[in-house]
Order: structure tokens, then C-alpha cells, then sequence
């Protein structure tokens, strides 16, 4: 396979990049940026694979311009990034990351819930700062007991339902169709959902229908004591929306790992303390890194041996 | 009831303040600008003392209020009140269980969370603009992590039901192993401690538990072990722990708690691998008004010769 071309779409985990470069012959596509019409031209009739991610996948351009395209291997369970529809035309082959990282996600849904509610960075801070010896913190806001909706009951949203039935949440969902196994409450209108639950989260997949699948409506139902977490994509939420919200006191707070702009959240959310604001790292441990890694290179290695992929989506 | 004499020893809760103004004759001794004068004149009224975590009812205390009746605590912690001297002289002991259980253990959790996967780092980052030059780092994974707890109780136990539900295996030490409990169960916190990856301090603090996390403790615990403390802060010798973080022996840390609080070892502040919480285990309005109401419970139920609804002595 040492002469198989693969195109790695942006810089995304060196342990990946290296397990690729010794199995096949690896082109990142950075190192062309400059020079990116050159590249096409040499390489692009070569190139039998494309690793994509969250952030650069395989649009409709990018697949119109590798000719002998077979398979794109996401790093990554969302797949908003790569044009499905041309995929399927073309025959190519998708595969993504699913149950390795739900894990990773689901506990990050519940840690940003608790440090919103808890305020546990604003007092970590409070410390560091030295501002205890001056009074004690005020108080916040209890976790237990506190229904918790979610929207998407899919890997992900379930895996948050289990952690936060632990803590006594009364959970409840919004799906596009309501699941058959299972006691939660369902809600067939996202608005319901929100009016009727204190915590918020976004848990489904990134498509036309769920695009800003948050916006003012679900804010204003949510509430100046409601609180929103998103560890989804940035494009679920109307930010504007939710900034203006959150400023105004509209929304009581929010744990966000995802925005419209990464890397730029927006810069009013800054001085808050009712937000909690992480850097898309919802599958980013070492663990999960190198398990998803693992699973890109085991689906092409099936692939090229002709074997059945392991994580197909198409 | 308004003649009765209820010494508040520190401000706890305004709302308790409020509450016990209205039924009581409310003295707050950290108003009193000459202590032991202010006791000469009303030690013959005060009846009961309303403490918490940082300052209870100690020997010293008790001996000068020879009216005392009951002290009733703003916390379920009771290393702050000298329960020997209060049972030798009759006198009642109430305390906040159950109502702040649930907070407490969140935070444990809060805890494990925000230092494995650098959650307030993480944070400062965005925030700092930094993002945009990189990726953060990566981290750690919870799900799945061995939790050791030291103490099962209360608390111990709604950590462990928590920690549970992210697929962590449980084992614990205390005083006597609980055979109906599925948890395994270690003899030694140093053995415990060397068999998790995250340890959990959720035990009482008393003579047999001061300093329980020590040098040995920390040592086996590990370059890539977790200490999360929401006990007490003299149940970990404070500086073995400051000098193993500094010297990365020991993995990282969430500590709500501290030997001299709200004094915090500043060597701690440069650190990436802690989160450092000003003792809020408990620090929720919907929890500090069921305490508040417990101790109003408990004072009214004294006074009208009714049962204590949460007795300790």
C-alpha cells in the first residue's frame, strides 16, 4: 500500500499523520498552499483517499478535483463537513469515528454543566487571584435535580442521559422522531423541549434541518434561568441570538465547545461569568485522539485489502 | 422565644441571620469589637451558638457560656466543635446531613472533570485569544478511571453512585470494610491509593484522619494520579502536597478545602494540573437555604421541647 496516495486535509494529530505516512504515501495538503494549483496538477489523478475533520473535510470542490477518489476517512463522528450527496454520486466511500469518542463527549457535556452551574472556573480564578482573604464567593447554582432536555438522542445524547440520571435529572428529548426504547420524555417541538427543562443540550447531528436548530425562540423558552450547553456544532446556534441573550441576562448561562467561527468565539462572551467557553476539545484526550486515529487507519487499511470498512457511513 | 440568647459566631448566610432575628434575641460575635467583655455582660442569655466550618463551638467557648444548651452547626462537618467537652456538659449538638450531600458530591465530580480535561485552562485559553494561534492541547479521559474514596458515608457513597454512571470502577477505605457494599474495599489508603487513579477524600475529619493524605499516600498515588479534597483541609499535610505538585510526583489536584483557609498555598497558583475552589462544596442557594432552615429546625424543636429533627451528640 506504500505507494497508495492520501491526502491529509489540515494538521490534526501527529500520531495520525505519522501511522499514515508509514503505510501510504502521504500528501498534506498545507504543505501545498501556497503552490495549490501546481499540486492539483501533479497529484490529483493519484489520490485514492482523503482524512478530513471538523474543520477541513471534502466539499464538493475538493471531490470534483480528485478524479480517482475511493474513500474519505473523518476524523471525526460529524460529517457536515463532507458533501454526502456527491460522495454517493461518485460511489466514494465515507467512513467517520463513531462510539470511540462518545464517551469523551458525553463527559464533557456534563463537566461544562457542573462548571457553569457550580461556577467552578470564576472560583477557581476567585483563588488564584488571591480574593479570598477578602470574603468568601457568593453562592450558585445546584446540579442535582435538575432537568436536563436533549436535543439528538443519538450515541452521544444517550451516554449524557445515563451520566446525568446519576445526579437525579429528569431527562427529557427532542428527536426528529421519538425513540421507541426508552422512559424519557419526548418532546416532538424543540420549544416545548425548552420551556420545559432548565438545562439544555444540543447532541445531534449538523445538517440543513438542524441548522440553528437554537435560536431565539428556544432561547427566550429556555430562559433567564435556563442554561444551554453545546458541545455539537457552532452552527446549531444562532449566536448572535445567544450572545445578545446571554448579555442581556435573557439566558441564565451557558457551557459552549463549539462556535459559528472557530477559532474567534465571539469576544463578548469574555468578561462573563455565567459562560463556560472551551476550545472544541470534546474528543481531545490522549486516549480518544489515538482510538479515533486507530479507526482512520484501520478503515482505509480494510479499504485498500478490500475487506469490509469498519465505521462505514456510505 | 425573642429573650433567648443565640451567639452567631462568624457570618454564615443572611438569610439564616434574618431568620434567626426574628425568633431569637441574635448576637453576632464577629461584630463585637471587645470579645471578652461582650461575654462578661451576655454570657447569662446565650442559650445556644449557631457555627459552620470555620468556626464552631470549641472548649474555650463552651466554658465561658454556662447557659449553653445546644450548638447547632451551619455545615455536617464537626471537627470545629468540641463534642467531648459539649457531651460532658449536656449540652445538645445539631448538624446540616443530607441537605448538602448531593452539592458536595457534585462538586467531587465537578472536580475530577474540570482537572482531567483542564476545563478552566482550557477556558482562560479561549479567552486569552490563544486559541487562535492553536489547538489546545490534549487531555485526560474520565470515563472509565478508577475513583478510590476515603469514606463511604453520605457523601462517599453519592460520589460513588455518580462516578458510576461514567464507567469508573469504585474502591474505598474506611475505618471498618461494609460487606453489603459491591465496592472493593482496600485496608490502607496507601493501598487505595495505589490502586486508583483518582482519590477522593470524603471522610469526617477527626484525630485518627488529620493528615491522612500524607507523604506515602501521595507517593502511591502518583505521577498520574488525581487528589480531589472535598473533606477538609488538614486531611492532607498541605505541604507534601504543594512540593508533589510543584515537582510533578503527583499528577494533579481539585481541592475545595485548605489547612488555613482562605489562605492557599501560592506556589499553586502558576499550576496547569489543579482546580482550587474557595470552599463551596455546599455553596448553592437552593443548599444553604435547606441548611439554613435545618438550623432554624433544629433550634425551634430544642426550645419547644421537641425532638432534634438531625442530632449528633
Amino acid at each position: 500500500m506504500n505507494n497508495t496516495c492520501v491526502l491529509v486535509t489540515c494538521p490534526m494529530f501527529t500520531y495520525l499523520e505519522q501511522e499514515l505516512e508509514t503505510r501510504f504515501n502521504l500528501f498534506k495538503l498545507w504543505d501545498h498552499s501556497s503552490s495549490k494549483a501546481e499540486f492539483f496538477n501533479n497529484y490529483s489523478s493519484s489520490i485514492k483517499a482523503v482524512v478530513g475533520n471538523t474543520k477541513v473535510g471534502a466539499d464538493a470542490k475538493l471531490i470534483d478535483s480528485l478524479p480517482n477518489l475511493e474513500i474519505v476517512a473523518s476524523y471525526s463522528v460529524g460529517l457536515d463537513k463532507i458533501d454526502l450527496d456527491k460522495c454517493k454520486q461518485r460511489g466514494i466511500k465515507v467512513t467517520n469515528t463513531p462510539d470511540v469518542l462518545t464517551d469523551d463527549v458525553a463527559d464533557l457535556a456534563i463537566g461544562l454543566a457542573l462548571a457553569v452551574l457550580r461556577k467552578v472556573c470564576v472560583c477557581d480564578q476567585f483563588v488564584r487571584s488571591g480574593n479570598w482573604i477578602n470574603g468568601d464567593f457568593g453562592l450558585a447554582t445546584k446540579f442535582s435535580g435538575k432537568s436536563v432536555g436533549i436535543v439528538g438522542l443519538g450515541r452521544i445524547g444517550s451516554a449524557i442521559a445515563k451520566r446525568a440520571e446519576a445526579f437525579q435529572c429528569p431527562i427529557s428529548y427532542h428527536s426528529r422522531s421519538k425513540k421507541p426504547n426508552t422512559n424519557y420524555k419526548y418532546y416532538l417541538n424543540i420549544v416545548d423541549l425548552a420551556a420545559n427543562c432548565e438545562i439544555l443540550v444540543v447532541a445531534c447531528a449538523l445538517t440543513e434541518e438542524t441548522h440553528h436548530i437554537v435560536n431565539r425562540k428556544v432561547i427566550d423558552a429556555l430562559g433567564p434561568k435556563g442554561f444551554l450547553i453545546n458541545i455539537a456544532r457552532g452552527a446549531h446556534v444562532d449566536e448572535p441570538e445567544l450572545v445578545s441573550a446571554l448579555l442581556e441576562g435573557r439566558l441564565g448561562g451557558a457551557g459552549l465547545d463549539v462556535f459559528e467561527n472557530e477559532p474567534e468565539p465571539p469576544e463578548q462572551l469574555f468578561a462573563l461569568d455565567n459562560v463556560v467557553l472551551v476550545p472544541h476539545v470534546g474528543s481531545d484526550t490522549g486516549e480518544t485522539s489515538k482510538a479515533m486515529a486507530d479507526l482512520v487507519i484501520s478503515n482505509l487499511e480494510a479499504h485498500f485489502k478490500g475487506k469490509p470498512l469498519l465505521t462505514p457511513v456510505i | 422565644m425573642e429573650s433567648i440568647g443565640v451567639l452567631m459566631v462568624c457570618p454564615m448566610n443572611s438569610y439564616l441571620e434574618h431568620e434567626l432575628e426574628k425568633r431569637f434575641n441574635l448576637f453576632r460575635f464577629w461584630t463585637v469589637p471587645e470579645k471578652s467583655a461582650f461575654l462578661a455582660t451576655n454570657k447569662n442569655s446565650i442559650r445556644a451558638v449557631v457555627g459552620n466550618s470555620s468556626a464552631g463551638a470549641d472548649a474555650e467557648l463552651i466554658e465561658v457560656l454556662p447557659k449553653l444548651e445546644i450548638v447547632a452547626s451551619f455545615s455536617v462537618g464537626l471537627d470545629k466543635i468540641d463534642l467531648a467537652k459539649c457531651k460532658e456538659k449536656g449540652i445538645r449538638v445539631t448538624n446540616t446531613p443530607d441537605v448538602l450531600t448531593d452539592d458536595v458530591a457534585d462538586l467531587a465530580i465537578g472536580l475530577m472533570l474540570a482537572v482531567l480535561r483542564k476545563l478552566c485552562e482550557s477556558d482562560r485559553y479561549v479567552r486569552s485569544g490563544k486559541w487562535k494561534k492553536g489547538d489546545y492541547r490534549l487531555t485526560t479521559k474520565f470515563t472509565g478511571k478508577k475513583v478510590g474514596i476515603i469514606g463511604l458515608g453520605r457523601i462517599g457513597m453519592a460520589v460513588a453512585k455518580r462516578a458510576e454512571a461514567f464507567s469508573c470502577p469504585i474502591s474505598y477505605y474506611s475505618r471498618t470494610e461494609k460487606p453489603e457494599i459491591k465496592y472493593k474495599y482496600y485496608p490502607g489508603v496507601v493501598e487505595l491509593a495505589a490502586n486508583c487513579d483518582i482519590l477522593v477524600v470524603a471522610c469526617s475529619l477527626t484525630e485518627e484522619t488529620l493528615h491522612i493524605i500524607n507523604r506515602e499516600v501521595i507517593d502511591a498515588l502518583g505521577p498520574k494520579g488525581v487528589l480531589i479534597n472535598v473533606g477538609r483541609g488538614p486531611h492532607v499535610d498541605e505541604p507534601e502536597l504543594v512540593s508533589a505538585l510543584v515537582e510533578r510526583r503527583l499528577g494533579g489536584a481539585g481541592l475545595d478545602v485548605f489547612e488555613h483557609e482562605p489562605e492557599v498555598p501560592e506556589e499553586l497558583f502558576g499550576l496547569d494540573n489543579l482546580v482550587l475552589l474557595p470552599h463551596v462544596g455546599s455553596g448553592t442557594v437552593e443548599t444553604r437555604q435547606a441548611m439554613a432552615d435545618l438550623v432554624i429546625g433544629n433550634l425551634e424543636a430544642h426550645f419547644l421541647n421537641k425532638p432534634l429533627l438531625t442530632p449528633v451528640v
